[in-house]
């Protein structure tokens, strides 16, 4: 088992309010990734499950018990840090048994448990080898089986993937999610990447300035943000924004700014009702815009000046001047346009975001 | 490295890499011709025609034989050798442990008592050394081994503390969070962990205690009277220069005799020692 439940949690460092009353109920063997950008809380969150740091408020419990005086040793958790925190001085074997030595477990077990950890990750043949001598991909591995051996009813996660290159990052995070799903132990995941986040959580937790944004499963986020921040958190290239008017004409309601003028679909005019007059935030990701053809005459369209052509090979990201405002738009890589090309674009009137404006909360 | 054409390698390394080691080593090599000359060439006045104070036909023995046999050189050493490493075990000791507590341990006015225990290293043992004799005398242990084991830490575990903090800080903290996680106490993490990350440091902070209580003068001079009970350093300035006669033969065998050790311990730990003060902690 190994249910986690934060209630009211908060963090105070001196009069700084690091972490503001998070609560958040984990399922056992659930994925929860905590992602946001530096300084946010979530790894200072991390630390309070972990007992590395003091909690200023609040209950944290695991199983229902509440574990908020229990020394890390006694939580039955393990972690994974950024930097692997590798032992040095011990040899491949040593850094997973460690954990299996101080409790006190039999040499036959530890032996047992740290060979079927190293056969699970690879790493058999590594163990007589000390951190020096082992690749960055190898020591991730060896941290994630010094984790494993234990057994402990949650994994910690704490950015484990950063320090990697690019390319092993991707493959280090599929073999964690196969890892996952292998053992089935609860995991919490802190990330300031967004794409581990949606691919590795079951749910996702957005968090901004110690306030926990949204909690949600990765899609949920994708298309049905709480606000404005997790609407361009989630998502790359990042949601386009304009600040636009409300106004009503001929009984439907147009959204409109000195470059663009969007008679918006019923079901969306029914939400903006009590704006009219105001000003709001249009968000619309860069894949919901296309090169206005015949098959979508009946979408809203604007006009665009073409600023920059990215072409990525898969797709092609052109930077558009759209009124005062810059906007992205991800096109089929079929798409010839070239720089300071006029298009009409459209948008599928269905993939709209509004935000208030001040509030920044969805409509 | 230097790139570009010869020349510049001669100009800009070897030749001014030549003069420093010439500058370092000259006084060594001073120290082991003087030794070996016998007294008929060292006293030689300047202006005597076959005067060369840099070579030697005749190399003798005599001086080491002098040294050690008609002087107390051999207790000097091992008195030496006793007193340095006793104090520098006691200094390494509380070095290690007070430099954890005061990097690791965040209590309260932690990085001012830090920066307290750094000052006292910075008192003059010329200072000191006056209400230390006091103490000396009321404890009765003047002329004795354990007047300077006792007082000889009273510069090397600022030293030592100071060194330590600094290494301490350089071993991530992930590495003992990771520990504590894995079921060690806070003790066990810093005993399995910590301390054998920093076996680098602790052993360059080890030669530094170990050279300075070896070549200390001061306090050697001040608490310790008779002959069998001196220090090399001291036993050598003050058995051999008799009045404004200076034996300059035995003096610098005893010099040389006695600076062997360090060099030896120095040369045994290099490499651990240059990794302790550059600091580098792979992980």
């Amino acid at each position: 088992m190994g249910q986690v439940v934060l209630k009211g949690i908060n963090k105070f460092y001196d009069s700084v309010h690091a972490v503001k009353d998070v609560n958040l109920q984990i399922r056992d063997k659930e994925f929860v990734v905590f992602v946001g950008p530096s300084g946010c809380g979530k790894t200072t969150t991390l630390r309070m499950i972990a007992g590395l740091e003091a909690i200023s408020s609040g209950d944290i419990s695991i199983d229902g018990n509440v574990i908020n005086e229990l020394a890390p040793m006694d939580r039955d958790i393990a972690m994974v840090f950024q930097n692997y925190a590798l032992y040095p001085h011990m040899s491949v074997y040593d850094n997973m048994a460690f954990g299996l030595k101080m409790r006190k477990f039999e040499k036959l077990e530890i032996g047992q448990r740290v060979r079927d950890a190293a056969d699970i990750l690879g790493i058999g043949d590594l163990l007589k080898r000390k951190p020096r001598q082992l690749s960055g991909g190898q020591r991730q591995r060896v941290a994630l089986g010094r984790a494993i051996v234990r057994h402990p009813r949650v994994f910690l996660f704490d950015e484990p993937l950063s320090n990697l290159d690019a390319k092993l990052r991707v493959q280090m995070r599929v073999e964690l999610k196969k890892l996952h799903l292998r053992l089935g132990t609860t995991a919490i995941y802190v990330t300031h990447d967004q794409v581990e986040a949606m691919t590795l959580g079951d749910r996702v937790v957005v968090m901004k300035d110690g306030l926990v944004q949204q909690v949600g499963e990765p899609l949920e986020l994708y298309n049905q943000p709480a606000n404005k921040f997790v609407a361009g958190f989630i998502g790359s290239p990042a949601m386009n924004f304009a600040a636009v008017t409300v106004t009503e004409a001929n009984g439907s309601l147009i959204v409109e700014n000195p470059g663009l003028r969007l008679k918006l679909p019923d079901e969306t005019a029914q939400r903006l009702r009590g704006h009219i007059g105001n000003e709001v935030t249009l968000g619309v990701r860069p894949e919901d815009l296309s090169v206005a053809g015949t098959a979508d005459l009946d979408h809203p369209c604007f006009d665009a000046v073409i600023e920059v052509v990215e072409q990525l090979g898969s797709e092609i990201l052109l930077d558009m001047k759209v009124g005062e405002d810059v906007m992205v738009a991800s096109v089929e890589p079929t798409v010839r346009v070239k720089v300071r090309d006029k298009l009409r674009v459209a948008i599928r009137p269905s993939r709209l975001h509004l935000f208030d404006a001040k509030t920044e909360a969805a409509i | 490295m230097i790139e570009g054409a010869r020349w510049r390698k001669w100009a800009f390394f070897y030749v001014p890499m030549a003069l420093f080691l010439l500058f370092l080593l000259f006084p060594f090599y001073w120290m082991v011709i003087t030794s070996v000359r016998p007294d008929g060439e060292l006293y030689r006045p300047w202006n005597s025609i076959n005067y060369n104070p840099f070579w030697t036909w005749n190399p003798t023995w005599d001086h080491v034989r002098y040294l050690l046999e008609e002087t107390l050189f051999v207790s000097w050493l091992w008195n030496t050798t006793f007193i340095a490493l006793a104090s520098t075990a006691i200094s390494l000791v509380c070095g290690v442990f007070a430099g954890y507590a005061l990097s690791r341990l965040n209590f309260p006015f932690a990085g001012s008592l830090g920066t307290g225990i750094f000052i006292t290293y910075l008192v003059p043992q010329t200072l000191l050394f006056i209400p230390l004799a006091e103490m000396i005398r009321n404890y009765r242990l003047g002329d004795t081994p354990w007047a300077l084991i006792l007082t000889y830490p009273t510069f090397l575990i600022p030293f030592c503390t100071w060194l330590m903090m600094g290494y301490f800080k350089a071993v991530p903290k992930e590495l003992e969070e990771c520990a504590r996680i894995d079921g060690a106490s806070r003790w066990q993490a810093m005993l399995y962990i910590v301390i054998p990350v920093a076996v680098p440091g602790i052993l360059s902070a080890g030669i530094f205690a170990f050279t300075l209580s070896w070549n200390e003068f001061v306090y050697a001079l001040v608490f310790l009277s008779s002959p069998e009970q001196k220090t090399v350093p001291v036993g050598v300035t003050s058995e051999l220069i008799r009045g404004d006669v200076f034996f300059w033969g035995p003096l610098m065998a005893g010099a040389l005799l006695g600076s062997i050790p360090v060099a030896i311990a120095y040369s045994f730990f290099v490499e651990h020692y240059v990794a302790g003060l550059t600091g580098s902690v792979k992980g």
